[in-house]
């Protein structure tokens, strides 16, 4: 059946949602809630752990889609949001945000944190696409070299301006300060995986090349710079909010399209169901190893990502060896 | 078609200089010509790929650059050689695409019926669902050629389409383009290497040399002693085979 493995997907991410809102340092029955007394109890159920959930929710769907649709967009599976420098733009707009207007809000910050993430990725994607790589490992390099230089930047003014210690802070992801009024930005992530899911065969017609794009009378630029700049505008809200989540755009639209290949209308919602599912995991681990207390979640997500991320170069690479002995 | 002094300056070398001809409705015309020689940029030019410096292109009564992007999509066609080959497409997704300028992502019921019928066209129906990057370069091609006729239009330009095929491929796809025009009504362009290919296969050719038409005609006219030598500074034997000139170098 076509649609199994999606909701299968959706059945598990349901059941990891409910554990995850009865999980946590007070513990809270099903009896208290439908009590419905108010109390304690349901405030804290109302006010942190459901908006942790949706949070948490929004960044695992919107990471991997922006993973996605950059992954398409640059023929290259090696491309997302943290190889490709749009997280360490959007830090770097933030920083920008805190310094010229330290006293104005999220705002300020979070219009800085879309612009020059977007800027970033266009810059970084344009580079790559003047010097042609053939190599595709070369390019997810080029894209972490990029991103040092401007997180050094990012870094350098955090040391001149005295905000290194807010900034890591900031930067570090973590769903442990989500509370209700202060995470609904990642709600943007919404209505963007909606317009991506529209633009869905526009992006793999992209994908397909330049002249192939243009036969079938596709604005290739106009299309390019509309996904990269909504896979911008997904992760530099997710960062204003919740703050940096690496590996995850990476990892998750690679491993989904092992089984369900490339067609965007066909896996982006697998695509995103797997991503919630997967960030879900890593906070609750996050959230268990060292109860009552917990750890930040980019901790996880780093070290699974990294080990996956290795190991997805290693296949590629010997599959890579193997086409070309075949074709001898 | 009518191509009328068309330039085109890579820095301060001339690729194309004034070249004009008319392209023959309803026949298969092929470009040859040595390396550097222009003819795939004309193939550029005159297919939108590439940008020109001077000169008219006119299609169908109007400038080429007049036309819609998404309009000309749906009266001329062309296959390059440098698409994408490692995505996970299915062939019939990628069939598929060749419906877009028509019903973008909303395939009616007439689109999927064009598609079955190109998938047939092309004997695909048996690997109709398995994944581009896992064909052989022959599926591959069959595929792309599938995907464009699918996109059903009257003009269709092929560039360098036997490269990187073996003997039994190329010959199969030339046949292929014999009847693209025979049957449909095609009119097809292409860029070849092979003489004998556009001897074997086309109407009329076309023969660049230093970025200019060299000679254009029938193939009798044109796949001649005199003339490839003209072209390639290399001595030619012709053979007549079943009414076709051989050509024989080395």
């Amino acid at each position: 059946m076509k649609y199994k493995s999606t909701i299968i997907l959706f059945i598990i991410l349901i059941i990891l949602a409910i554990m995850s809102l009865f999980m946590g340092a007070t513990d809270i029955g099903i009896s208290t809630l439908i009590s419905g007394e108010k109390s304690i109890y349901s405030d804290i159920f109302l006010l942190a752990r459901i908006p942790r959930l949706l949070a948490i929710l929004c960044t695992g769907v919107g990471m991997s889609v922006a993973g996605l649709i950059m992954q398409q967009l640059c023929m290259n599976k090696f491309v997302s949001p943290t190889t490709g420098a749009t997280i360490q733009s959007a830090e770097f707009g933030i920083a920008l945000a805190m310094i010229a207007f330290p006293t104005m809000g999220l705002a300020v910050r979070t219009i800085f944190a879309f612009i020059l993430a977007i800027v970033g990725t266009l810059l970084f994607v344009f580079f790559i696409q003047r010097i042609k790589f053939k190599d595709a490992v070369l390019v997810p390099l080029i894209g972490i070299m990029f991103g040092n230089i401007i997180g050094g930047i990012t870094n350098f003014l955090g040391y001149q301006w005295e905000i290194t210690q807010q900034l890591s802070t900031y930067f570090s992801g973590s769903f442990s300060l989500i509370l209700q009024g202060n995470y609904e930005l990642v709600y943007l992530v919404v209505p963007l995986i909606i317009l991506a899911f529209i633009y869905a065969n526009h992006f793999n017609i992209v994908g397909m090349g330049e002249d192939f794009s243009k036969n079938l009378g596709i604005n290739y630029q106009g299309i390019l710079i509309l996904g990269l700049s909504i896979s911008a505008v997904i992760t530099a809200s997710i960062i204003v909010v919740v703050g940096q989540i690496s590996y995850i755009g990476l990892i998750v639209p690679n491993l989904v399209v092992l089984f369900k290949g490339d067609k965007i209308r066909g896996t982006l919602i697998d695509t995103a169901l797997f991503g919630a599912i997967f960030v879900l995991l890593c906070d609750m681990i996050a959230r268990s190893i060292i109860k009552p207390y917990e750890v930040p979640i980019e901790l996880i997500v780093g070290s699974v990502g990294s080990v996956i991320f290795i190991i997805m170069l290693f296949y590629k690479l010997n599959g890579g060896r193997k086409v070309a002995v075949n074709e001898q | 078609m009518n191509v009328q002094d068309l330039i085109k300056n890579y820095g301060s070398k001339t690729v194309v200089d004034e070249v004009s001809f008319q392209v023959p409705k309803g026949k298969v015309l092929s470009l040859i010509g040595p390396n550097g020689a222009g003819k795939s940029t004309v193939m550029g030019m005159i297919s939108r790929l590439v940008a020109r410096d001077a000169g008219i292109i006119h299609f169908e009564d109007k400038d080429l650059n007049k036309w819609k992007s998404k309009e000309l999509a749906k009266k001329l066609a062309i296959l390059t050689q440098h698409n994408n080959v490692q995505l996970k497409l299915t062939v019939r997704e990628l069939v598929s695409f060749g419906r877009f300028p028509y019903s973008g992502s909303h395939l009616t019921k007439e689109d999927k019926e064009i598609v079955d019928k190109a998938i047939a066209y092309m004997e695909l129906e048996s690997i109709e669902d398995r994944f581009i990057d896992e064909l052989s370069g022959g599926q591959r091609q069959r595929a792309y050629i599938a995907m464009v006729i699918a996109q059903d239009t009257d003009y269709i330009l092929f560039d360098e389409p036997t490269n990187n095929l073996d003997i039994y491929h190329a010959s199969n796809l030339m046949r292929m383009v014999r009847r693209l025009c025979d049957e449909l009504g095609k009119t097809v362009i292409l860029v070849l290497h092979e003489i004998n290919y556009a001897a074997f296969y086309s109407d009329y050719v076309c023969a660049f040399a230093d970025g200019k038409i060299a000679k254009f005609g029938t193939v009798e006219e044109v796949i001649n002693k005199e003339c490839l030598h003209d072209i390639y500074k290399v001595d030619f034997e012709i053979i007549n085979v079943k009414g076709k000139p051989l050509s024989v170098y080395y």
